[in-house]
């Protein structure tokens, strides 16, 4: 039996929380601290970020005190402390850190550095015991890529967006349509009462080979879009934004589901004995990509998997988890471990150039 | 010397043609205030800038709205790429270490107007408009010495002054 106290301060969030596992059984997420951050900011629309190192390093002990709390456990009935150290903004990864180093030096306990990204493209074996190789979309926050996960320190990164990511090209969707944020869910349900072929948008790198993707370039042609139509009418009629609203999931979806069907081809080639597609992130609830992806997943013998949605956004569980599969793998850090700004999962892929590099923009 | 330039920029490469004619003549204490609507190319100018100055160890430059700053060690400058829209008050800045960079730094500024009183006087502002199908016209201004120099590293961009 496994226990670990895992800490995340990367990004918006504070977070602790407290996995058992006992090898051969589904883990069990003891406790799971999230720092109310949307109650501190509603009335910013919760979209202010916690920047604040000082602040991080406050909420850090309240949480892990509540963590323990909650799983009724002492730091002393850990088998290790696992922490986020990196990528993220450099203050709050450095606050979890020391926080991190301060409870396994106290308490005699190994401590785990663990990438954030690791942490996510991890969860589906936490939430599902899904075995090695699995092929992953991550779309958590700013990020978004597919990763091949062949085990718990080797990810191949396929491919990837070479600017925006679409949880980002949502919200910014809802902005340029004075919609509500977060964008995606006001985006979908404005697209429910539309034609998603009234306005046709680009499907940006659809007729490049690879599994890359472009985003930045649908902004510019719901721009384009949305000022046609104020033109038109003199301001913006709700059916015509719902038209731009239809069209824009129609694109997304479009792009995520053949990229993703390359993806799957390249993952079965590894021959997996149990082949599974697993989504992460909050794009996976979008019902209309959900069901792209699940009918593509259907047509090609995989399985489609979306961890719960708590799971998917930044939360502590993850990175026990994720300290609990590299302590398994003798994995642990010393007093020096290190916060980094930017750590890639995979540090043998080709960086995604920009459209800069490429010649024309798609 | 006019108060501020006006660069056509007929396509996206032509933007990014630019930010790599400029990457030669920017330095450390240099800032760049992009302004503009979502959409306008403020990141894609960024982008084009700052893999140029990566040169051949080019890495991902990805959007800095979810994550506020960017950093990227490029040799002999380090670049600083920031989104504020999502900042509510000027102090916000300073918690991100922001004024330090201003000083160390090449800073690229997204949405500036979130600096209040703690934009930098030497700053530029780039200001991205859309015009018409693919095309963006700049109009840059700020410090006289500097944006000479802008325009000077500018001319043998494609973009035509006008």
């Amino acid at each position: 039996m496994t226990i670990l106290l895992g800490l995340e301060s990367s990004c918006d969030d504070t977070a602790a929380a407290v996995v058992r596992h006992v090898e051969g059984q589904a883990p069990e997420i003891l406790s799971s601290v999230v720092a109310g951050q949307a109650e501190l900011h509603a009335a910013f629309g919760g979209v202010v970020p916690e920047i604040a190192a000082r602040a991080h390093a406050e909420k850090m002990d309240h949480c892990v005190e509540q963590a323990l709390a909650e799983a009724g456990l002492a730091l002393r009935d850990c088998d290790a402390v696992a922490v986020t150290a990196g990528p993220g903004l450099i203050g709050g990864v450095l606050s979890g850190v020391m926080c991190a180093k301060g409870l396994a030096l106290g308490a005699g306990l190994p401590l785990v550095g663990v990438n954030h990204l690791a942490g996510h493209a991890l969860t589906p074996r936490l939430t599902d015991m899904v075995a090695f190789p699995y092929l992953m979309l991550l779309v958590s926050g700013g990020h978004c890529q597919f990763l091949l996960v062949r085990c718990a320190t080797d990810f191949t990164r396929l491919g990837g967006t070479i600017d925006d990511a679409p949880g980002e090209a949502f919200d910014k969707t809802a902005r340029l349509l004075g919609l509500s944020q977060p964008g995606g869910p006001a985006v979908e349900a404005a697209a429910q009462s539309a034609d998603p072929s009234a306005v046709n948008f680009p499907r940006p790198l659809l007729d490049r080979p690879g599994m890359d993707m472009s985003f930045s370039g649908l902004k510019t042609a719901l721009l384009r879009e949305r000022d046609a139509v104020v033109t038109l009418h003199g301001g913006l009629p709700e059916q015509r934004r719902a038209d731009l609203c239809a069209g824009f999931q129609q694109a997304v979806r479009d792009v995520l589901v053949e990229k993703s069907r390359r993806a799957i081809a390249a993952y079965l080639d590894l021959a997996p004995a149990d082949p599974v597609f697993a989504v992460a992130g909050g794009v996976a609830a979008n019902g209309a990509i959900r069901e792209g992806l699940q009918a593509l997943c259907a047509g090609t013998g995989t399985r489609f998997l979306a961890p719960p949605l708590r799971l998917c956004t930044d939360n502590a569980a993850m990175i026990a988890w994720a300290g609990i599969e590299r302590l398994r793998l003798g994995l642990t850090d010393g007093m020096d471990l290190a916060a980094r700004p930017r750590w890639p999962l995979d540090t043998a892929a080709a960086p995604q150039l920009g459209s800069g590099k490429r010649g024309a923009k798609a | 010397m006019p108060a501020a330039l006006r660069l056509s920029l007929p396509s996206p490469d032509a933007t990014a043609t630019l930010a790599r004619s400029l990457a030669p003549a920017l330095h450390a204490g240099d800032v760049l205030l992009l302004e503009g609507e979502i959409g306008a190319g403020k990141t894609h100018f960024a982008r084009s800038l700052i893999q140029h100055l990566q040169g051949d160890r080019a890495e991902d430059v990805p959007s800095p709205t979810f994550t506020l700053v960017q950093t990227y060690e490029t040799p002999g400058l380090e670049v600083w790429h920031a989104d504020l829209y999502r900042l509510s008050h000027p102090d916000e800045v300073l918690e991100l270490g922001l004024d330090e960079a201003f000083r160390s730094a090449l800073c690229l500024v997204e949405w500036p107007d979130r600096l209040g009183p703690l934009a930098p006087p030497q700053a530029l502002t780039l200001t991205f408009a859309v015009s018409g199908e693919q095309g963006r016209v700049l109009t840059v201004s700020g410090d006289p010495s500097r944006l000479a120099r802008f325009q000077k590293a500018a001319d043998p961009a494609d973009a035509v002054a006008r």
